[in-house]
Order: C-alpha cells, then structure tokens, then sequence
C-alpha cells in the first residue's frame, strides 16, 4: 500500500532537506574543512566525468544491460547530435540534430 | 544556453510523467516536484513511496543518490564561502547538475568575484522554470505524453552537447571516456551510485596524468638589468 498524504509530505519535506545538505555540503559551514591539494586539483575533471556518466549509459545501455544491436536510434543520434556540435559548436543544433536522426529511426523503423 | 533549457524540460517532462504514473497523489507529486528539485532522486524514491516503504528508507535512498552533489559542493566552496548562511543556503538549494557544470566551464578561477552571483541566479532562474512547468505538465498530463517517442532522449542530447563543450585537452578527455566506462561498468549498483562511481573513477585517472606528465619548465626570465 503506498504511503499515506501525511507521511508523503514528511517524506518530501526531509528530501528538500537532503537537496540543501547534500549540495550545500562543503560550504554551509565556514569551519575549516581539510580538502587536501590533490583533491581540489582533481575535482577539475568531475563536471565532465558526471557528464559522461550520465550519457553513456543512457546510449549504450537498455534496461541495465549492454545493446547487442547496431539497430539502435541512439547509436545514430549521438553521432548526429556529437558531429553537428564539432562542426557549430551549439548545443540546441545538437540537440535538433541528434532527435532528427532518432525519431525517424525510431518512429519509422522501429529501432 | 537555449539548447540547455530545452534538454532540461525533455527531462524533466519524462520526470514529471514517471511521477504522474506512480499512483502517488497528483498533488503531493506536485508539492514534491516544486519543493524537492532533484530529478534522479525523485524517481529514486518514487517506486518506494508507492509501495509504502519507511521514510528513512526514502531518506536514506535519497542521500545515495545525491552524493555526487557533496562533491561538487567541495568545488563550490570557494566560490560561495563570503556570502552570509542565508544566501548560501539558497545557494545550496539551486546548485544543480548543470548550474554547476556551466558555472565551472564559465569560472575556471576558484575565487569569488561580483559577476559570479548574476551569473548563478540568472542560470538557475533558467533552470528551475524549464525544469519545473515541464514537469508539471508531465505529472497531470501524464497519460497525454507520448513518451515512447524517445523524448527524453533530447535531454540526454543537451548533456552530451555539455560534455563535448568541456573537452579542453587530452587529460580531460580521457578522464570522461573513463567515466562513462565506469558508469557502464558500474550500472548494476543501486541508487544511482554507478555516477559516483564514475566521477571517483575520472578524478583518479585524472591526476594521474597530472602526475605523469612532466611539468613544462617555466619560461626563462630575460632580465637584463
């Protein structure tokens, strides 16, 4: 049985709790926090690394487990969407481009 | 910054069709879209406040799937640490994924300057509308949206836009095919944490070339007095 209207908006109101400490949690508090050098020099590379691994998954992946087809719409979109934004460098062309060549596939072929 | 947007509503429509399909009330699904702002969490937690699981179970599910947050909010730290608690606190509230990951893009520089705080709001202003009336939309007219169209795919699209847009040298480069191998790699792990995963994967990887690069020799000082 699911959860009840109370129970639902304590549930909620501790998860924009959890929003807040959790994106917050290295700058709510002034105290010093020992983030050592090598840590802060490395955080450099995780704005791409939560991209990538967001994106790879969601193309190479269907429920969990690795496509074992080229017939895959995704496939084809990414490569439209990823030369379309070498080529302009614009992330709306990119998108456009890369749902250009899925839904089509998608729709018309049923990839 | 367009492009973003539209990404973000594609996602955020999928996000608010889940919510609408999940049995849960329609208006407490609306409270918790407006209120909680976090997408990968809220569908985390939506099978388990379906089927009546314990809040701490909802809670603690939540804060696995927010975790790579605590390591952006490392990089933040120098950016937001001289504003007052209540500033910061807002701060806190609206530093999503993509604020984050343009904001970096926009100041490489970790130190605080004035031009740093329109910039935020201004993105997260973006941000928060082209996330929340999509996914409104998503939860009451749930059954409307024709889902199987792939549209969510367009916001996966946005993000691969974003990443390609952070390639700068071969370093980073091969710190992001790194962690997409890890996040596929790590894919089975619950809540989400294959992200995490991904993101430690990348950090190491990226000293590592850091290290094993040899520092370019300073350039030679012609002083000639």
């Amino acid at each position: 049985m699911t959860m009840g209207t109370f129970e639902g908006v304590i549930a909620i109101v501790g998860l924009t709790v959890l929003t807040v400490a959790t994106r917050g949690f290295f700058f709510l508090t002034r105290r010093e926090i020992p983030i050592p050098d090598w840590l802060s020099k490395g955080l450099r590379y995780a704005p791409l690394a939560a991209m990538a691994a967001v994106v790879l998954p969601e193309v190479v992946l269907l429920q969990g487990q690795l496509i074992q087809t080229w017939m895959d719409a995704r496939l084809y979109a990414v490569v439209a969407g990823a030369a379309y934004f070498w080529w302009r460098r614009d992330i709306l062309g990119t998108i456009l481009s890369g749902m250009a060549v899925l839904l089509p596939l998608k729709l018309g072929l049923g990839w | 910054m367009l492009g973003t947007a539209i990404g973000i509503a594609a996602w955020g429509l999928i996000t608010g069709v889940a919510m609408g399909k999940s049995g849960l009330p329609l208006p407490l699904m609306a409270f918790m879209s407006l209120v909680v702002f976090a997408g990968s969490a809220q569908l985390a937690v939506l099978p388990l406040m379906a089927s009546g699981a314990p809040v701490w179970v909802v809670w603690a599910t939540a804060l696995c799937v927010n975790l790579r947050f605590v390591i952006f909010s490392a990089a933040w730290r120098p950016y937001f640490l001289p504003y007052p608690m209540g500033t910061r606190l807002r701060l806190a509230y609206f530093t999503a994924d993509l604020n984050y990951v343009l904001f970096m893009r926009r100041f490489p520089d970790p130190r605080p300057a004035p031009e740093q705080l329109p910039y935020f709001w201004g993105g997260v202003a973006l941000n928060w509308t082209s996330w929340q009336l999509p996914s409104l939309i998503g939860i009451f007219l749930a059954d409307a949206v024709p889902v199987h169209w792939g549209i969510g795919f367009a916001g996966t699209l946005a993000l691969l836009g974003i990443a390609l847009s952070l390639l700068n040298d071969k370093a980073t480069a091969v710190a992001g095919a790194v962690a997409g191998c890890a996040a596929v790699a790590a894919y089975a792990m619950p809540y989400k944490l294959n992200i995490v995963v991904a993101i430690a994967a990348a950090v190491a990887m990226g000293l590592l070339i850091d290290h094993s690069t040899p520092k370019k020799a300073p350039l030679p000082v012609d002083d000639k007095t």
